[in-house]
């Protein structure tokens, strides 16, 4: 067992890695951000046989560049009576979140370098998934906000209803991840991957011990719940486009708006690979672990094009039913599912 | 580097203070009580207690103040209600001058004698503290712990039936 690098140890590479692995991961969150809008794009034209973007280089490739480029040379407009604070400081306050949670995500095994070890992490937290929780949390003040201060009706409606959709479906949230955690007993993402390593239940060959196959129901309800935290179809009520124009970012335009726009797709991103991390082995995957970075991103990309395929296939659920199914059906069944698995923790 | 980090934190934690109480809209003033939230925090992982700082982040910024936040919007608080309440300043002036005043004395004349106990640093950094707090909460703590539950319980309780009243 080799030393971990630290502070201590050996200052000047614990800062050239950590830098390295921050840019590193940044670089990586937004060219998947950038490309899922234009596989989300395509991939929804192709299920409709339609082509999705054609024209901006093969196949529409530059289509990301394209759309950034033009909203970059958008007018910047600020309604008369919008409260300018809070107006200018909503789009921050929800990408921010989005980025500092894929900071715990350990994307490969260590790595030894000049006889330390290396983590392919940017921070191993004992408290892991609480971090995880907590951060989700605070992406709602940024769609409150936008609500509230654009100071129009459409605005203030989705911003309502985002807020009591993310207060009631984190609850749920957070009780499907706590069957996770008392099989694990740690928070730490990056032990909760290693226990995930071997043989299924240790004995079963063929399959991973992935808490997938453990924890089923969790799953399903974590992915679920996930949707719904960062409201994607079917539970994209706060931007509800029949209804409410553009639901909580109606009155913004040019780079504030992409900034809304590139927390969404962000946001699906950080569950995706939080999804990934606590159900489907994080980088302990199919391919061998000298190769853990592929396999994280195989499984986020594979979690991604399954949100994109429910857009593409469900409609839009009514407000009340989301309501009724967070409250009456998920957080019952997330109690019953802890229930269980605390019964099963203490039989075995 | 650590003290300098501490400064830096509680300069930011009394200017966000400051602007709770200073700020005109109430929302505005919200928004700073979140940053105060975030510097406790911050202070709450200087002091080793990772898992009180997440979980001040995740109830206070998190729920309550959202909620808080909520309020203030639905209701709309304006200039009506600034107008009614400008002499309660009075009062919570005078409150947090008296609370600054004992806490000053508390400082100089008690007797402050630094870290003591069996939980030291290294205990916490190698057990974890979360695995710690959850232990001591239901062995030696187990009687509080269940008193606070039921008192959540009759909130909830409570809560259901004023609820039901009006529809």
């Amino acid at each position: 067992m080799t030393e971990m690098l630290s502070l201590s140890n050996n200052m000047p590479l614990f800062l050239g890695m950590m830098l390295l692995k921050l840019v590193v991961v940044f670089v990586v969150v937004i060219l998947i951000v950038a490309y899922a809008t234009w596989c989300e794009r395509k991939i929804i034209g192709h299920m409709q046989t339609r082509l999705g973007p054609m024209r901006t280089g093969w196949h529409g490739l530059l289509q990301p560049i394209a759309d950034g480029v033009k909203l970059f040379f958008k007018e910047d407009i600020i309604p008369a009576k919008a409260n300018v604070i809070p107006f200018l400081l909503a789009p921050m306050m929800i990408l921010v979140p989005a980025f500092i949670t894929i900071a715990v995500v350990p994307f490969g095994p260590d790595v030894t370098i000049a006889g330390l070890a290396v983590p392919q992490q940017i921070t191993d937290l004992n408290i892991g998934i609480l971090y995880v929780l907590a951060f989700a949390g605070l992406g709602v003040y940024g769609i409150v906000l936008a609500g509230w201060s654009s100071n129009s009706k459409y605005s203030l409606l989705g911003g309502v209803r985002a807020t009591a959709q993310m207060i009631s479906y984190e609850l749920a949230a957070g009780l499907t991840i706590i069957a996770v955690f008392m099989l694990s007993e740690t928070l730490s993402l990056r032990e909760i991957v290693a226990i995930q390593s071997g043989p299924l239940w240790g004995s079963i060959p063929f399959l991973p011990n992935w808490y997938v196959f453990t924890q089923p129901l969790a799953f399903c309800l974590f992915i679920i719940t996930g949707l719904a935290e960062i409201n994607r179809t079917p539970f994209d009520m706060p931007e509800a486009e029949s209804e409410l124009v553009s639901g909580f970012c109606t009155e913004y335009s040019s780079m504030k708006y992409a900034l809304f726009f590139m927390a969404e797709y962000a946001n699906m991103v950080v569950i995706a690979a939080i999804a990934a991390t606590l159900f489907l082995g994080g980088w302990y995957g199919p391919l061998p672990s000298s190769l853990g970075f592929a396999n994280i991103l195989m499984k986020i990309f594979a979690i991604m094009f399954f949100c994109i395929w429910l857009r593409a296939t469900l409609p839009r659920v009514r407000y009340d039913q989301l309501m009724r199914m967070g409250w009456k059906v998920l957080i019952p069944l997330a109690l019953i599912n802890v229930a269980v698995t605390a019964i099963v923790v203490v039989l075995t | 580097m650590e003290t300098i980090f501490f400064y830096i934190i509680a300069l930011v934690a009394l200017g966000s203070g400051l602007i709770v109480v200073l700020c005109k809209s109430p929302v505005n003033s919200a928004l700073g009580l979140v940053n105060t939230f975030f510097c406790l925090a911050v202070f709450y992982v200087m002091l080793y207690a990772p898992f009180m700082a997440a979980v001040q982040i995740m109830v206070y910024a998190g729920a309550i103040m959202v909620l808080i936040l909520f309020v203030i919007m639905l209701l709309n608080l304006g200039t009506e209600a600034r107008k009614r309440y400008t002499h309660g300043v009075v009062w919570a002036a005078l409150a947090s001058l008296l609370s600054l005043v004992t806490f000053l004395v508390f400082i100089k004349k008690g007797q402050i004698t630094g870290a003591a106990g069996d939980i030291t640093k290294d205990v916490v950094m190698s057990v974890g503290h979360t695995e710690l707090i959850g232990k001591t909460m239901f062995t030696e703590f187990l009687l509080p712990f269940e008193i606070a539950s039921i008192l959540l319980l009759v909130a909830i309780v409570g809560a259901v039936v004023l609820a039901k009243k009006e529809v």
